[in-house]
């Protein structure tokens, strides 16, 4: 018979339109919120998600991985007298690795005996040219660039990052990267306990 | 990685005794034509020898010796590892080939653009112009004494970020405010798109024979660059006469950027963010691709665990682009959006494991040499299993159900023919249109990379070339790579997921390399040439998209302008890609 694809076809459409009202009335009965509410928005982006799909943005957000990233920031320790010490060495591998060349610093030289300290005088990130690769913070040896979860950065202006703009406290970085900051935190403990005791035995 | 000799089977150098010698450079491979027997001898290794098939033509610019160099790679469409030759002439201009495009019609489109980048001139091409550049533009950029506004070094890291970066925009270098670059006494008022009247030159030879004495136009339609179903901004002169094409010319170049000069400025690692830039739907196929040609460059074998990851990525890779491609297709067709946005719920679920794992959706820049960034994070395999197992199928299924018995797609899409087998493969075409002509060649099967040759899958085929085939086929494959996911997420090992330790800048051994995976658009392939240094010497990419399109004026052909849409959908372009 033609049009029986055609039916059959519509079908589909007809059931993908009242699923939406069927998932709210569902929804409705077990007493929960389906929209503007998180439990929501991850029902929409699981699996099991039928009707409508969308997320109400900027009312409702999707949920954002942990491993997402956007453009790096540097991350400082906060100290016991509110300092912060900052982790960069200043020691250049970000800036070398950094495929669109968008990372600029300035090494510090002390100016006595004019050998370099190692804490960056200087350092840019030239945003509008950074390509959110995240390979500046997969090299850095002192987990001291990381990649950020902002994404809402629009504005009118060219994008240039200063240090005070680029520097984000060690908890910020906790808070967004839970699992990698305890991860890297113990493999410095590790490490710092292992040069301590290869220090006492050798004295 | 197997190092099988590329050549074992073939003796050019018997075959033509003084004319052919062996590429004897280290890690190089193939043989050396001389020019005045490259056309007898290209008959003879398609006709003799069987490579009927040319995938690449790459020009390289040697310039410390002061010469040029053409690399042809050719494969045996029953499957097999391919045969290199290689042209080499002086480097002063002007740099003569004899063109290849009588022997293999898909040396058509690449020959330009080697003539556009590198200034080889091809003789006895019918076309020689400019493809990826404008008319006007002077000089070849691809040459390796031809350097761009923004020039800092030849090569990155640049000196001037570290230790005393003081920060320059790149902007303020040019008065443009742009990389770009205009001939000396360059109006725009005055000057006229010689590009333009060669273009329609080109495309004159279509004459209108009248046999009943009645007088009708020709006429020249611009389709694009702003058409909305021509997938970007890709531009089709079509010559009509009433509805039917006459004749058609591809202008592209639109979204060019020079991704092969961008890649021999940057280090290996530092190619590997820029690859997701070409075909921006499956950025984890490109990054396949890559990973694979520096990898067989390395000598390194990969993690274990890692081409498992690496399979899975990139399967899923391709069944989102197949669902998209589907809902694009309809698109073009005049189904407005439904069918397009149905495949986007699934693609979103995709890509939000693309997220999960490599921290972007679409740039996910997730390998590396010898393995992959980082495991699969808690949580995600599951994710993983869910889609593959429960609901993919599902979405497949309904899919067809939503789609293919459709009498009005049925209609317009069966009996529209878009090529028989036997051009397919003499235009270099590679991927699902390929297949769809009947051609069950696959790179997954007939040269295989990873571990794709642990797995059992078929390589979908169908038989009548035209557009219902090209719709279905895409269906049998998402088919086919939920059969290859379920086979992977079930036999994954547990382990490292690099069999390197990670470096800001891998050591890589002179010598040459391609390196070719099946994207989902067909043949993906990377031929690098490392000369010991931290950066490749010459990096080509040669896309899928670019080089299918070469049969664009073949395909098009006789067919309805309407049909025009669909035909140039079903060859699945992506403009990232093909302009690069
Ligand atoms: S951020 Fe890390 S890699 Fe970059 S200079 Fe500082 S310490 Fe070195
Ligand atoms: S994310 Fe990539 S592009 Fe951006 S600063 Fe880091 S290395 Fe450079």
């Amino acid at each position: 018979m033609y049009g029986k694809g055609i039916l059959k076809g519509l079908s589909v459409t007809w059931g993908r339109f009242w699923a939406t009202y069927t998932e709210d009335l569902a929804w409705l009965v077990r007493g929960k919120k389906r929209y503007f509410n998180q439990d929501g928005v991850k029902a929409r982006a699981g699996k099991d998600t039928r009707g409508i799909f969308t997320v109400q943005y900027p009312e409702e957000h999707l949920t954002i991985p942990e491993e997402f990233r956007y453009i790096p920031f540097l991350v400082y320790d906060e100290t016991a007298e509110e300092k912060k010490e900052v982790r960069c060495t200043s020691c250049g591998i970000c800036a070398k690795v950094c495929p669109p060349q968008c990372i600029w610093i300035v090494r510090t030289n002390d100016p006595v005996t004019g050998r370099p300290v190692p804490v960056p005088a200087e350092f840019y990130i030239d945003a509008d040219i950074c390509m959110n690769c995240g390979l500046c913070a997969e090299y850095c040896p002192f987990d001291a660039i990381k990649m950020d979860h902002d994404f809402a950065i629009a504005s009118y202006e060219r994008n240039v990052y200063n240090m005070e703009k680029l520097l984000k406290p060690a908890s910020y970085y906790a808070n967004i990267r839970p699992l990698n900051a305890t991860r890297e935190d113990e493999a410095r403990k590790a490490k710092e306990a292992a040069k301590a005791a290869k220090a006492e035995a050798a004295s | 990685m197997t190092t099988t000799p590329l050549t074992s089977t073939v003796d050019l150098v018997a075959r033509f005794p003084g004319f052919v010698t062996a590429d004897t450079r280290p890690g190089f491979t193939g043989f050396i034509v001389d020019k005045n027997k490259l056309v007898e001898a290209a008959t003879a290794i398609r006709d003799e020898f069987g490579y009927d098939l040319l995938t690449a033509v790459t020009g390289v610019d040697y310039f410390p010796e002061n010469k040029m160099e053409v690399v042809y790679h050719a494969y045996k469409i029953t499957g097999g590892p391919g045969l290199v030759f290689k042209v080499q002439v002086p480097r002063t201009d002007p740099v003569e080939v004899p063109s290849l495009i009588q022997v293999y019609a898909g040396a058509d489109l690449q020959e330009r653009e080697a003539w556009d980048l590198l200034g080889i001139k091809f003789t006895g091409h019918p076309d020689l112009r400019r493809i990826l550049m404008w008319e006007g533009f002077e000089g070849h950029p691809l040459r390796k004494d031809w350097q761009e506004p923004f020039y800092e070094e030849d090569f990155k890291p640049f000196k001037s970020r570290w230790p005393d970066g003081k920060i320059e925009m790149a902007e303020d270098k040019n008065p443009y405010k742009d990389n770009l670059k205009f001939p000396q006494n360059f109006d725009p008022e005055k000057w006229i798109p010689e590009g333009d009247a060669l273009l329609y030159g080109s495309l004159a030879k279509y004459t209108i024979t009248d046999e009943h004495g009645l007088k009708s136009d020709r006429i020249v339609v611009n389709m694009g660059p702003q058409h909305p179903s021509t997938h970007g901004v890709f531009r089709a002169a079509i010559v009509l006469e009433g509805e039917t094409v006459l004749g058609l010319k591809p202008v592209v170049g639109y979204l060019h950027r020079n991704h092969d000069k961008i890649g021999e400025r940057n280090t290996y690692l530092q190619n590997m963010p820029y690859t997701d830039r070409l075909d921006y739907f499956n950025s984890m196929s490109n990054n396949f691709g890559y990973a694979v040609a520096v990898e067989k460059l390395m000598n390194i074998k990969v993690a274990e665990r890692a081409e498992y990851i690496r399979v899975i990525m990139a399967e899923l890779s391709r069944i989102q682009n197949h669902l998209v491609f589907v809902g694009m297709l309809l698109n073009d067709l005049g189904a407005m959006y439904t069918p397009a946005l149905y495949a986007f719920e699934e693609r979103e679920l995709i890509l939000d494991i693309f997220e999960a794992a490599a921290g972007s959706r679409m740039m996910c820049n997730y390998f590396r040499f010898g393995g992959v960034v980082r495991d699969l994070p808690e949580g995600v395999l599951q994710k993983i299993k869910d889609l593959v197992l429960e609901r993919l199928p599902a979405k497949t299924d309904e899919m067809e159900r939503f789609l293919s018995e459709n009498e009005v797609l049925v209609s317009r899409l069966q009996g529209i023919k878009v090529i028989n087998a036997e051009d397919a493969i003499k235009f270099s075409m590679t991927g699902p249109v390929l297949r769809a002509a009947g051609v069950p060649y696959d790179i997954r099967r007939a040269d295989p990379y990873g571990i794709y040759d642990r797995f059992d899958f078929d390589v979908a085929v169908r038989q009548h070339g035209d557009l219902m085939d090209n719709y279905l086929i895409r269906i049998d494959e998402i088919r086919q790579s939920l059969r290859i996911l379920e086979q992977a997420i079930k036999q994954i090992p547990e382990g490292p997921i690099n069999s390197q330790k990670p470096q800001y800048q891998v050591r890589v051994p002179a010598g040459e390399a391609y390196g070719r995976i099946e994207s989902p658009k067909g043949e993906l392939a990377y031929y690098l040439i490392s000369n010991g240094k931290p950066n490749p010497w010459r990096y080509h990419v040669r896309p899928a998209s670019f080089v299918n399109i070469t049969a664009l004026e073949k395909i098009s052909l006789g067919t309805k302008i309407a049909d025009f849409v669909a035909l140039l959908g079903v060859l699945d372009i992506v403009m990232g890609e093909l302009d690069r």
